[in-house]
């Protein structure tokens, strides 16, 4: 085109760019909760309850007391680290759905680790290396999709589903078969690397299964945000991520960005074990990570795909989830499983419309 | 009728008696911040072969969806066979016998030329069924008729070029077409297919058919065409019955620049370097470039630039320039041939192996090679550099801000915010952030595609001033553009680059819109050196 | 191990898998990524069931199950098509929404957090072995059924254009939108038929009862590289696999869980290319304008 060439129709940018972004990013899980709400009046009042009734024991049940908020904090933790590890991949443009058999992976190495380690092994020991052990079985199983993309191009969204599968599967035959204390499907309790709980750090969250894994969890959100945004290799990886072409010009491997993605997803997520292995029930049992996958993705998209954002939709979703039981007998904890699929529901069909509606309309108001 | 600067725009030869098949008036089509068309006539007469030609980006495309039904003018009227149809659909346009044969075909591949064939509008037998039977003999039938043979079991994937542009011509004459509309048609066919494809079209037009033809080849134009109708910039600029004009001037009118910035500008020789080694410099030798359809879209170019010297090449778009470039920048594997930088092979490299040889390349896509619109223009800024800026694997964000606001500076980036994301940014100042980048970094070879396109003119004096200081440091410069001005201004040598191949290379004191546009629309052919 | 015996259970647990995976071939064959075959079963299952039990009438069941299915269906389309959500996370999303509704009515109407009472199926007679069963000669049917409707009807014909190449289908005027929504509600109504099939032969509805079947229905759909017979093929092989699995079990041969991964990595196998490339709809997944 020259110079004289199709007009540009004059642009007033929006003077803080970051207004922009953050609505594009904040307006859509808004929405969901709105959508959420709605969802729930209708449900409880389904049942001849009265909504503000039940949300408020919701409240109390959950935040109110430190049981329950102890027990938030559980949940939380292990849909904190799926988040991350889906999210992850996700900034890269990777989709990962097996996050579910990378957890359970993770934790099984977890388990085997803590009780090939002798009795006694001082904590500042045993953690370490029981999380390498778990991010490495995470690692190992994530490997496989990645290879598989970048090899053969093979997609690997169903890559994941059917490892899923496979990979549980592999565990059950392990536990079923070999490793399981009788009459249980779970491994003997670990030997080592037992983490402490919150109770006791302070006994008013006695009872609840709140452990320093929520600290790793946070401290490996930080990590993780430090990647993405302060290192080179998150540079080139959100690059990717975005616009690959562009990247490809600018000379990052794609094929190199797309493995470590991936593999390192799993390995976040195999970490993740160590909140139920090490920290609740100090064994491996078959079929802890259940849901934690699915639930991973809701996390990383309500989350936006932000570290920190994950954390806070950790944090709800864990919330629904524990408040569920707590407003038992008024509504049935079902409504939580209902309410759950609505909000992802929600948060993904609000993503691409509140960019259509916010372009459109900044577009009409520069023109 | 037209809309065009008067300086530049021809009046409407004689007035029109009979009812045009086409009429289209003002239109005007925005998508975003860019109009494609403003303010855009044609007219049309039926039985009669039509050029609508321009430069890409001139809004002919955009003109012939609206004709199309594919999509509505945001102004405008147009009329076809007398009637209004503004804002109609694709089935009205087809129902209404419109035929557009789509540049890049609209055929489904892994259906066979039947099924593509009545694709939307089947045969059935009993109600459900679909009649396979009906459906090949109505194709053989047409086939017959019309010349355009094609066997309707064949899968399209299966076809060739020429084959596959013969089922989309089928495509809408089976659905009544009187009124075609091919785009670009001629784009990826070898000679002997596009003399075949001149024949049909020269038998539909005798059979009473309309027919618009989409084209930038402007040997096409002087040789098939009737009349002529040339866009630029969105508009309309001139309307002429071919036999009363030139090719030199339906040249000028669609290359030209009304504002000729550089006109009888040229660069001053330069001294160069005393310690030049001979292999300094971009060498290449004998590239060979597959296109998509197994066409040779670039054939045996062999070339040197030197240090110190912006080797320009000209050339209609779609003569092979931009797969040139991107073989050269490592976007894309050669067939055969080699590329070297100061002496060493890059032929098999990676793009980062390339940057570290001493490249930089400005591409023609900003949009999507380019930027990544989503990062800051500071991040933006170090793309392709990033371990420049990072220490230990982490970025150094002071470092890279601070190149932001030095780049900002001195390229007078507006909004002067370097946290700004890229996608916000005119078009003219995304481009500014590219040149800066890929000026800014160490480079010895420049690979300039396009770098004006789209800037205001402020900042394409300012560009063009890099350009030539980089010269002056000794820098070797491979400049491709579609803007003759540009080329004649700023080359020490100028090519010319016609299907594949370097039609001419000569000095620039030597060439001339005149004598440039003859190798250009290949009536000319010279040295290839 | 008797052959004939083999057999019949082999059909019997195809069944399920053969309807869901010709919807989801006529749903991805379109263009729309069918993750949702487990959800729309389910849906399925449920509905039959509530229908079944307060109707008395099995066939009543398979017309409520058949709209179970398609509901979520039309959440999908809308999702997918005119909201334009990232089909793989709507796939997540329904299929969580529909454990979450068929826990949340199954408490409501039926008091139970596992499942349903008892109702009424087709068939029953022992000698039959389940033949007598009519949706069963449904679910063998359905198949060949597909393959005509995608490779000798019109709608056929825009299915597959759709999902290789919208644009053009578009350009000869044919609304891709339509053409999706009508895959979707298909693949949501053979869905939900497998998911009454798998109710009724049970006699009842129980929490997550399908277990991960949609999934192995999306995996004959990827083995059977969008092909309804192939597809169907494939559904036959993972049954088999099953049927030997069930037969084997206490017998140490091979573990059962071994048998349980075949499906899964046959897929995988398939999508790597080794045993000829699995290449979708070109246009699968994607949106665009």
């Amino acid at each position: 085109m020259t110079a004289s060439s199709a007009a540009v129709a004059p642009k007033t940018i929006s003077s803080a760019p970051w207004r922009e972004r953050a609505e594009e990013a904040l307006i859509p899980p808004l929405v969901a909760l709105l959508v959420a709400l709605i969802c729930g009046d209708l449900l409880i009042l389904s049942y001849g309850q009265s909504p503000a009734t039940v949300y408020r024991l919701l409240l109390e049940g959950t935040w109110g007391n430190a049981y329950g908020f102890g027990q938030v904090l559980y949940k939380a933790t292990t849909l904190a680290f799926t988040g991350l590890a889906v999210s992850f991949g996700l900034r890269a443009g990777l989709f990962n759905i097996g996050a579910e058999s990378q957890l359970a992976a993770g934790g099984f190495a977890a388990a085997l680790t803590g009780l090939a380690l002798p009795m006694g092994t001082p904590l500042i020991l045993a953690l370490p290396v029981c999380m390498i052990a778990a991010g490495l079985a995470g690692g190992a199983v994530g490997s496989v999709p990645a290879y598989l993309k970048t090899r053969f191009g093979a997609h690997e969204v169903i890559v994941t589903i059917m490892l899923n599968f496979i990979v549980l599967a592999l565990l059950n035959w392990f536990i079923a078969g070999h490793l399981h204390v009788p009459e249980t499907l779970h491994t003997p309790e670990i030997h080592a690397g037992v983490l402490p709980r919150l109770a006791d750090i302070d006994s008013r969250f006695h009872g609840s299964a709140a452990n320093l894994a929520l600290i790793v969890a946070a401290l490996v959100a930080v990590a993780v945000w430090f990647y993405l945004f302060r290192s080179r290799g998150g540079y080139d990886l959100r690059a990717v991520g975005l616009q690959p072409q562009a990247a490809e010009y600018g000379g990052i491997s794609v094929g190199r960005v797309w493995m470590r993605a991936l593999t390192f997803s799993g390995v976040i997520a195999g970490m993740g074990g160590i909140n139920y292995v090490l920290g609740y029930k100090h064994y491996y049992e078959d079929g802890f990570a259940s849901g934690a996958g699915f639930l991973g993705i809701a996390v990383a998209l309500v989350g936006r795909n932000h570290p920190f954002g994950v954390l806070i939709a950790a944090f709800f979703f864990a919330t629904l989830s524990q408040g569920g039981l707590a407003i038992h007998a008024f509504v049935p904890k079902q409504m939580m499983d209902v309410l759950q699929g609505v909000v992802i529901l929600a948060v993904a069909m609000a993503v691409p419309e509140v960019r259509r509606v916010l372009r459109g309309a900044r577009r009409r108001v520069d023109a | 009728m037209s809309s065009g600067p008067p300086s530049t725009s021809q009046a409407v030869r004689g007035p029109t008696s009979a009812v045009p098949a086409i009429r289209m008036v003002d239109i005007e089509k925005s998508f975003g911040a860019i109009m494609a068309n403003r303010g855009a006539s044609l007219e049309v007469m039926p039985g009669e072969i039509h050029a609508l030609v321009g430069e890409n980006g001139a809004g002919k495309s955009t003109l012939m969806r609206i004709l199309g039904g594919l999509m509505k003018p945001d102004t405008g009227r147009v009329e076809v066979n007398g009637r209004d149809v503004t804002g109609w659909s694709t089935n009205d346009a087809i129902a209404s016998g419109i035929g557009i044969v789509h540049q890049h075909f609209m055929l489904v591949p892994t259906l066979s030329v039947a099924e593509n064939l009545v694709l939307g509008c089947e045969p059935k037998t009993q109600g459900v069924v679909l009649d396979y039977k009906r459906a090949a003999d109505d194709v053989r039938k047409l086939s017959n008729e019309t010349g355009l043979v094609i066997e309707p079991e064949r899968l399209v994937s299966d076809l060739s070029v020429g084959e596959a542009q013969r089922v989309e011509i089928l495509k809408v004459l089976f659905r009544g077409a009187r009124i075609l509309v091919l785009d670009e048609p001629t784009a990826v066919l070898s000679p002997p297919e596009v003399r075949e494809l001149w024949a049909v079209l020269r038998r539909l037009r005798d059979k009473g058919d309309t027919i618009v033809l989409i084209t930038h080849r402007l040997d096409e134009v002087v040789q098939l065409s009737d009349t002529i109708t040339v866009m630029r910039a969105g508009q309309t600029v001139a309307r002429i019955k071919t036999s009363e004009t030139t090719p030199a001037e339906i040249a000028r009118l669609m290359v030209g620049r009304e504002v000729s910035l550089s006109a009888g500008k040229r660069v001053q020789p330069v001294a160069r370097p005393s310690d030049l080694r001979p292999d300094q410099g971009l060498d290449v030798r004998n590239l060979g470039i597959t296109g998509s359809h197994g066409v040779r879209v670039v054939d045996g170019v062999t070339f040197k630039v030197s240090p110190g010297e912006i080797l320009g090449i000209a050339g209609v778009e779609g003569n092979g320039q931009t797969e040139l470039i991107e073989a050269l920048a490592g976007l894309r594997t050669v067939a055969g041939g080699e590329m070297l930088i100061d002496g060493v092979e890059i032929t098999r490299r990676s793009v980062a192996q390339r940057h570290d040889a001493g490249l930089s390349h400005i591409p023609e896509d900003r949009h999507r090679r380019g930027l990544i619109l989503e990062y800051t223009i500071a991040n933006n800024l170090i793309l392709g550099v990033q371990k420049y800026f990072s220490k230990n694997g982490i970025i150094d964000r002071a470092r890279v801000m601070e190149n932001a606001l030095e780049e900002i500076a001195s390229f007078d980036i507006r909004p002067p915010n370097p946290l700004l994301v890229a996608r916000v940014l005119s078009g003219g100042n995304q481009q500014k952030v590219v040149v800066a980048r890929e000026m800014g970094r160490s480079f010895s070879v420049l690979l300039a595609s396009q770098p004006t396109r789209g800037v205001d003119v402020g900042a394409i004096e300012f560009i063009h001033q890099q350009l030539l200081d980089a010269r002056a440091q000794g820098k070797a410069i491979l400049l491709v553009s579609a803007e003759l001005n540009e080329v004649l201004a700023l080359s020490d040598r100028i090519a010319v680059m016609y299907r594949g191949k370097f039609a001419v290379v000569m000095p620039a004191a030597e060439a001339s819109e005149e004598v440039l546009g003859e190798y250009m629309i290949g009536t000319k052919k010279g040295n290839a050196a | 191990m008797n052959p004939i015996s083999f057999l019949t259970q082999m059909i019997r647990i195809a069944i399920p898998y053969l309807f869901a995976a010709s919807g989801g071939v006529v749903a991805e064959r379109a263009g729309i990524v069918s993750l949702t075959l487990e959800g729309f079963m389910l849906s399925g299952a449920f509905a039959a069931v509530l229908g079944t039990n307060y109707s008395g009438s099995p066939w009543v069941g398979v017309l409520t199950g058949i709209l179970g299915g398609l509901i979520f269906a039309l959440i999908h389309a809308v999702a997918t098509i005119r909201y334009r959500a990232d089909q793989v996370v709507v796939g997540v999303a329904i299929n969580l929404l529909a454990i979450g509704v068929t826990r949340f009515f199954l408490k409501l109407f039926f008091a139970s957090s596992s499942n349903s009472p008892r109702v009424a199926g087709f068939g029953g007679n022992i000698n039959a072995a389940g033949f007598d069963n009519p949706l069963l000669w449904l679910g063998l049917l359905v198949a060949p059924v597909m393959a005509f409707v995608i490779y000798r009807t019109p709608f056929g014909l825009r299915v597959r254009a759709a999902g290789e190449h919208p644009d053009a289908a578009e350009s000869v005027g044919v609304s891709v939108k339509r053409v999706r929504y009508a895959a979707v509600a298909l693949s949501g109504i053979l869905a939900g038929l497998g998911g009454v099939y798998l109710a009724l032969d049970q006699h009842q509805f129980t929490d997550q009862m399908t277990a991960g079947r949609g999934f192995i229905a999306i995996s004959a759909v990827i083995f059977g590289r969008w092909d309804p017979i192939r597809a169907a093929l494939a559904c036959l092989l993972f049954a088999a696999a099953e049927t030997l699995q069930i037969q084997l079990q206490g017998s140490n041969a091979i573990a059962s869980q071994f048998i349980e991964m075949i499906p899964y990595a046959l897929t995988i196998v398939a999508l790597a290319g080794v045993v000829g490339r699995a290449v979708p709809p070109a246009a699968l997944g994607k949106v665009e304008d």
